[in-house]
Formats: structure tokens, C-alpha cells, sequence
């Protein structure tokens, strides 16, 4: 049940890639602890809900799997306004660009989960129609598996993908800092 | 940051104008990835001003390729294919191709079988519809209802899972049976659960039925009539709000529903509101037969004693060689089904549900089409939405549930 | 046991049809493929069948004609179903629409022209529909593989 497991993401360094003075060192590390706080508990999903796995999201948003606890409630249907893309349900080749130009819209920060077997890999569907798995075509962070997953394993997803945000590094003002 | 190649993505559909009937006309895209759309629905809507006047509707974001994948798998296998078809009532759509192949293999259910998929389907039904019904409201911003309807859903939800193992793909139908039989305590829960019934949907009638907010947004909002309705193909809620007292149940009756006292509830203006009071009514009377069938449900084997379709006992597989081959040819092959073709269609809560069977004797079918309520309704859907106004797309689409397994396949 | 009206179809549409036969739930006709929109017409008009549930085809590959185009219709007046079947070869896989008759034949006939490739003669819109713009082929044929897959998006590496 408690199974999702992280994907790597080759994009930013957890710390700054040169050594600086100890000082900033400190200030730096709080202030993406800081950030990372912030970001964790107010995250904004965008549901790009398809199919079956759209009962379980609409299951673990309301009582009493309740996402408003991790502060992961209020979806936001604008791209530019969002920054969890969940893909919830089997993206098809017909839908896929569509999700690209939804992905590309979003602004960083921006993390992406694939809610269900059918994000994660294509699920049962391998044949002409569907992707098989949408980190063929858009970086992924977290998987959730499950066909469709229990709200509890969706719950543990975003508890997952909540410390990772809090463990990572937050450039705001530059790129180091 | 993942840098992408491309600068201009194709456009995957040609839609059928580009500017509408007038030059001031301004042509906008609703989907398809929208919320009020289900998520699968790509609307080109051309405007005026705020008033709709031409639809084109796209549907095919979904297509997974079912009729395809189900010639590759066993008769048996590919039941979790049909579960997430209408994968809000996954249930009716097993038992309809269960059906459907028994038919072909000309077996008859045992009578606790019967009984115990006219109850599931209708416990199937209850759920559809409080999913259509919470999600529509929840569109028009009525939270409050959603969270009601979802709360019962989701003892619904865990119910269906203390029997089946799965809270929405069930995969619970067997060809000549049913997969398990239902366990201790299941009965009681259900007689609980259905109290709690009349008291949550007590509750969405006294917000909803006589708000004025509602009345005016779902009253008059569309409006279709019989005739314009059995002429795009629609049944189910849809073709019943117009007033045709048409059902699948009644009309031809399948599994245990001519013993069954229930009454079909219809419209009289075919809007939205009539589609909200058919699906809420339609739910009661669901409730009705469910009681009516825990005091009817019989003793009794779940799945008909018959080696060609349905596996032997576990024991008996591990301890005799006759069981363990029949065992190992079912699964690998599959059940051996006659030649020939078969339709079947059951009541679906979207409307007739119907599975096209055709076999030439093997393990696999040679061609599995579904005949599915929500693609047809997509067809008329235009008609119900020219005329009326950007807003009231939503609650009419709302009211259509569309479900993209389904129409899209 | 069927209803009567279903004898009183199968006598009265049987000479016009090649085949004609009452299986357990549905009276089942097959006809050459000219005939189809008058046994649609005559279905509707004589014997109510005004619900146009489904059509579909079926690839017989190997066979020749290759496609069985399959129509289902129901009498909401009789509660009954009708099956027309109808065979076309490869070379000319035409039919007549039954748009004039049954608006529900728009969405359909679209579904089935780009799953197997008929050309549904007199529905000007054969857009695709549930596949997209750019796919080659008709995927429910017999010979087209099941996962070759057309994609729209380059992947990534």
C-alpha cells in the first residue's frame, strides 16, 4: 500500500555546485529550509484528470482522505497558476501533446506526479493508443502505483514528494542563492 | 529545465469551422483538458457574445484501444478491460459481457447468481449516479453537496471492496458465475449503509430541490425533446427526462428484474433539472429493489457447476489431474466459446450498454465491440448546448455524464 | 420464446434479404450492401424501429468480401432488436449512410470509417474521431499490429 517510489530528476543540484563561505553556507540552507516549508505545505495541483483514476483523486479530495490536511487541496485548472501537475488517468498519443503544452506552461517551480499504473507505464493498455508511461514525455517526480490506487497510497505520495521538496534546493534570488 | 525540441506541437483534430456563422463570432476551444469537460471532452464552441451558437464536439482523447487489446486476451482475461469502461459502474459492465458470452455459450446462471448481480448492478447504479450527480453540483459550486454524495460513495466505495477486493475496477464477474461469494457481515453493512442513504441524500434534496439558485440555473437549460432524443440515439436518464418512460429493465427484462417492483422515473421538460430529479429518483428506487432482493436472495452455488467456463476448486486442482488440466487449459486458452455472435445490452445508468460478441470458436473473441451510451449521447450532445449560454455549458454536460472510458474506449 | 411481431418481420422482409433468421433475442437479416438504406427505411416506417443503436464491421481477413458491416437497430413501440447484416470486399468497402434516417449514424459511421476503413457514402464528415489527425491506417483491421504505435510528441531520452 505504502509503495510509491521517487524518481530521479537530473535538473537541480541539491547544493550549490562551488564551495562558498561558511556563512552563506548557513544563510543559504535556511532559507531553502525556509522555502521548502513553504512550497511543501502549499502546493497547488493541476488535476489532468483522464480516467478511472479521476474517482480515486475525487476520493482523496474529499472527506475522508482529505488532501487540505497537507495543504495539496485547492486545484487550480490554470497552468500558470498551478505547481503539482498530477496526471491522473492513461494519456493517450491524441492527448499527449496537450499535456505537453500544459507542462510547458507551468511555471518553476512545477513537480509532476503520475497518479496510476497507466501515467507510471501504460498500465495493461500496450498497443497503438496509449503512452506507455508519461515520462516518456515529460520529466516525472513521483510515481504513484495502483489501478486505481487506494487514496491512502496517494496520500503517502504526496507526504513523499512533500520531504523531497523540503529536502531540495530553492534558487530564488540567483541561481546559487 | 527539460529542454524540448519542437516549437509548434501538432493539433491533433480538424475542427469543422473555423469561425462561426457570423464574422463578429469569436471561436474559442473548451477543453481537453478542462475540468467541467471530465477531462476528455474538447468542445470548439463559436460565440456570440456569451451566447453559444455552434458546437463541435471532439471526443477521443481516451481511446486505449479496447476492441483491440480484447482480441489478444482469453474471454476471461480481458474482464479488467471491461471494468474500466464506465469505471463508474464497473460492475454493470462485467455482468453485461458475462452475459453476453453465456449467451454464446448457452449457459443458464444459477438463481443466487441471478439475485446477486441484479443487486450489485443496482448498487453499481447508486454509485454512477452519486458520482454524476456530486460532480455536476460541484461544477455549479454546490461543495457542499459534493461532499455528502462523496462521503456515501465512498462507504460504497470500501463495501464493494470488502466483497470484490477493489474500491472501482472490480473485475468480479466470471463467465457462468460471479468470482466470490459475498462474506460474513456483508448484508448487515449494506442494510446500514442504505440508512445512511435517506439521511445524505435527505440532506442534498433539502439544498438543492427549491434553491432558486439552482432552479435557475438547471430549469429550461438543455431543453430536448423525446423525438429529437431517440432520434441522436439516447436512452438511459437522458431519453427519460423527456418523459419516455423507456427502460432497459422494464421493457425487456434481464437477470431477476421482472420479479422486481420498481417504477421508472421520467421527466417532463427534458432540462437539467429533470436529469438531476430522474438520477435522484432513480437512485430511490435502486434502494427500493436492493431490499426487495436481500430478502429474495436464494442459497446456493455462485457459479454454475459447468468445466468449460468456470475453475475448479483450488483443492481439487492441487490433488486430481483432471481438474489441474481443466484448470491450466482455461487459463491458457481460454473458454472454449461456440461459433457464432451475440448482442447483448443491459440497462447501464448512462442508457443501453451493449456488447457485440463474435466468436469462431476459440479462446479469444474475434471481435468485442461495445455499444456505449456515452459515445451516442456525445453525438446529439450539440443540440443541447447551441442556443444557450458559455455558462450553462457546464451544468449540461454535467448533466449528459459523459464518461470518457466509455465513450472513448 | 420470441415476440410475435418478429415472425411478422422475418416473413415480410425475407424475400428482399439473402439470409434471414430469429436468433434468441433478435430477428437477424442479412442483405447486399445496396439494400441496406432501404431495409433501414423500411424497418423505420413499417415496423418502428426508430432507435439506431450501433454499427459496427467485423474484418474477416482471408475471406473475400472482407468486411461484414454489422447495424443493430430497436422498436421502442415492439421492444425489439433487429441485426441487418451486410458483406463489402476491400477494393470497394462502400455503404450508404443512414444519415438521412437516424441522426445518431454521424458519430458512428465515423467511429467505423476510421477503425476499418469503410466509406459510409452520403456523410460528408469522416473526420476522425476517436484516433487523430495524422494516423495512417485503420487500426481495427486484421492486419494492422496492435502495438504500432504513431506518436504525435517525440519522447525523451
Amino acid at each position: 500500500m505504502n509503495n510509491s517510489t521517487v524518481a530521479a530528476r537530473a535538473t537541480i543540484p541539491i547544493r550549490a555546485a562551488s564551495a562558498r563561505n561558511p556563512a552563506f553556507e548557513y544563510f543559504s540552507t535556511k532559507k531553502d529550509e525556509l522555502v521548502g516549508w513553504a512550497r511543501k505545505f502549499s502546493l497547488f495541483p493541476y488535476p489532468f484528470v483522464t480516467a478511472c483514476c479521476a474517482m480515486e483523486f475525487m476520493a482523496v479530495s474529499s472527506t475522508p482522505y482529505d488532501t487540505d490536511r497537507f495543504g495539496a487541496a485547492l486545484p487550480r485548472f490554470s497552468p500558470r497558476q498551478s505547481d503539482l501537475l498530477m496526471v491522473v488517468g492513461t494519456i493517450t498519443h491524441k492527448q499527449a501533446p496537450v499535456l505537453l503544452k500544459v507542462y510547458e506552461q507551468m511555471c518553476e517551480p512545477k513537480w509532476v506526479m503520475a497518479f496510476g499504473a497507466c501515467a507510471t507505464s501504460g498500465g495493461f493498455y500496450q498497443n497503438y493508443a496509449a503512452v506507455a508511461g508519461i515520462d516518456k514525455i515529460i520529466p516525472v517526480d513521483i510515481y504513484v502505483p495502483g489501478c486505481p490506487p487506494r487514496p491512502e497510497t496517494v496520500i503517502d505520495a504526496i507526504m513523499k514528494l512533500q520531504d523531497r521538496i523540503a529536502r531540495s534546493h530553492h534558487p530564488i534570488i540567483t541561481e546559487n542563492f | 529545465m527539460d529542454q524540448r525540441v519542437e516549437t509548434r506541437l501538432p493539433n491533433p483534430i480538424r475542427p469543422a469551422f473555423e469561425r462561426g456563422r457570423r464574422d463578429d463570432e469569436v471561436v474559442v476551444s473548451i477543453g481537453p483538458s478542462h475540468p467541467a469537460t471530465h477531462g476528455t471532452i474538447q468542445l470548439i464552441v463559436a460565440l456570440d457574445g456569451e451566447k453559444v451558437s455552434r458546437v463541435d464536439v471532439h471526443c477521443g482523447y481516451l481511446h486505449r484501444g479496447f476492441e483491440k487489446e480484447c482480441e489478444d486476451h482469453t474471454w476471461h482475461n480481458l474482464i479488467p478491460y471491461i471494468d474500466r469502461l464506465n469505471y463508474c459502474s464497473g460492475l454493470v459492465n462485467d455482468f453485461a459481457y458475462c452475459e453476453t458470452v453465456e449467451t454464446l455459450m448457452a449457459i443458464e446462471i444459477t438463481p443466487r447468481c441471478r439475485y446477486l448481480r441484479t443487486l450489485l448492478s443496482e448498487y453499481s447504479r447508486i454509485a454512477d449516479h452519486l458520482t454524476c450527480v456530486a460532480a455536476s453540483l460541484m461544477e455549479l459550486g454546490a461543495m457542499t453537496a459534493f461532499l455528502y454524495l462523496v462521503m456515501l460513495r465512498d462507504y460504497v466505495y470500501e463495501h464493494l471492496a470488502d466483497l470484490t477486493g477493489a474500491r472501482l475496477t472490480y473485475t468480479y464477474g466470471r463467465i457462468g458465475g460471479l468470482a466470490r461469494d459475498l462474506p460474513e457481515g456483508w448484508l448487515d453493512r449494506l442494510d446500514w449503509i442504505l440508512g445512511q442513504y435517506d439521511t445524505f441524500v435527505g440532506r442534498i434534496h433539502g439544498l438543492l430541490d427549491r434553491n432558486r439558485i439552482f432552479i435557475d440555473r438547471m430549469r429550461d437549460v438543455g431543453v430536448l425533446t423525446t423525438a429529437e432524443a431517440i432520434d441522436y440515439g439516447f436512452t438511459g436518464p437522458m431519453l427519460r427526462s423527456t418523459g419516455a418512460a423507456l427502460d432497459l429493465r422494464k421493457d425487456t427484462p434481464y437477470l431477476a428484474y421482472a420479479e422486481l417492483d420498481f417504477e421508472v422515473p421520467v421527466g417532463i421538460k427534458g432540462d437539467n433539472y429533470d436529469r438531476y430529479y430522474v438520477r435522484m429518483r432513480e437512485m430511490d428506487e435502486s434502494v427500493h429493489m436492493i431490499r426487495q432482493l436481500v430478502d429474495l436472495l436464494p442459497e446456493g452455488p455462485i457459479s454454475v457447476d459447468d468445466r468449460r467456463c468456470t475453475l475448479p476448486d483450488k483443492r481439487l486442482v492441487y490433488t486430481e489431474i483432471e481438474s489441474l488440466i481443466n484448470h491450466f487449459k482455461l487459463i491458457m486458452e481460454g473458454p472454449l466459446v461456440p461459433a457464432g455472435e451475440a448482442y447483448v445490452a443491459h440497462e447501464a445508468p448512462n442508457g443501453e450498454l451493449g456488447f457485440y460478441a463474435v466468436s469462431t470458436g476459440g479462446g479469444s473473441p474475434y471481435k468485442l465491440h461495445v455499444r456505449s451510451p456515452s459515445f451516442v449521447h456525445m453525438g446529439g450532445t450539440h443540440r443541447l448546448l447551441e442556443g444557450y449560454q458559455l455558462a450553462d455549458i457546464v451544468p449540461t454536460f454535467g448533466s449528459v455524464n459523459m464518461i470518457g472510458g466509455e465513450c472513448d474506449r | 420464446m420470441h415476440p410475435a411481431i418478429l415472425d411478422l418481420m422475418l416473413e415480410k422482409l425475407a424475400p428482399s434479404c439473402s439470409e434471414a433468421s430469429i436468433s434468441p433475442r433478435m430477428l437477424v437479416l442479412s442483405v447486399p450492401a445496396t439494400a441496406v438504406l432501404d431495409t433501414a427505411r423500411r424497418l423505420k416506417t413499417d415496423f418502428a424501429c426508430d432507435l439506431f443503436l450501433d454499427v459496427t464491421a467485423v474484418d474477416w481477413l482471408g475471406h473475400t468480401p472482407r468486411f461484414e458491416v454489422v447495424y443493430h437497430f430497436y422498436s421502442t413501440e415492439h421492444k425489439i432488436r433487429v441485426r441487418v447484416k451486410t458483406r463489402v470486399p476491400e477494393s470497394e468497402p462502400v455503404v450508404d449512410s443512414l444519415l438521412p434516417l437516424y441522426g445518431a449514424a454521424a458519430f458512428m459511421e465515423r467511429e467505423c470509417h476510421e477503425m476499418y476503413g469503410i466509406v459510409f457514402r452520403g456523410n460528408a464528415d469522416l473526420r476522425p474521431l476517436l484516433l487523430y489527425e495524422g494516423f495512417e491506417g485503420h487500426p481495427l483491421r486484421k492486419d494492422y499490429p496492435k502495438t504500432r504505435e504513431q506518436p504525435l510528441v517525440s519522447y525523451r531520452k
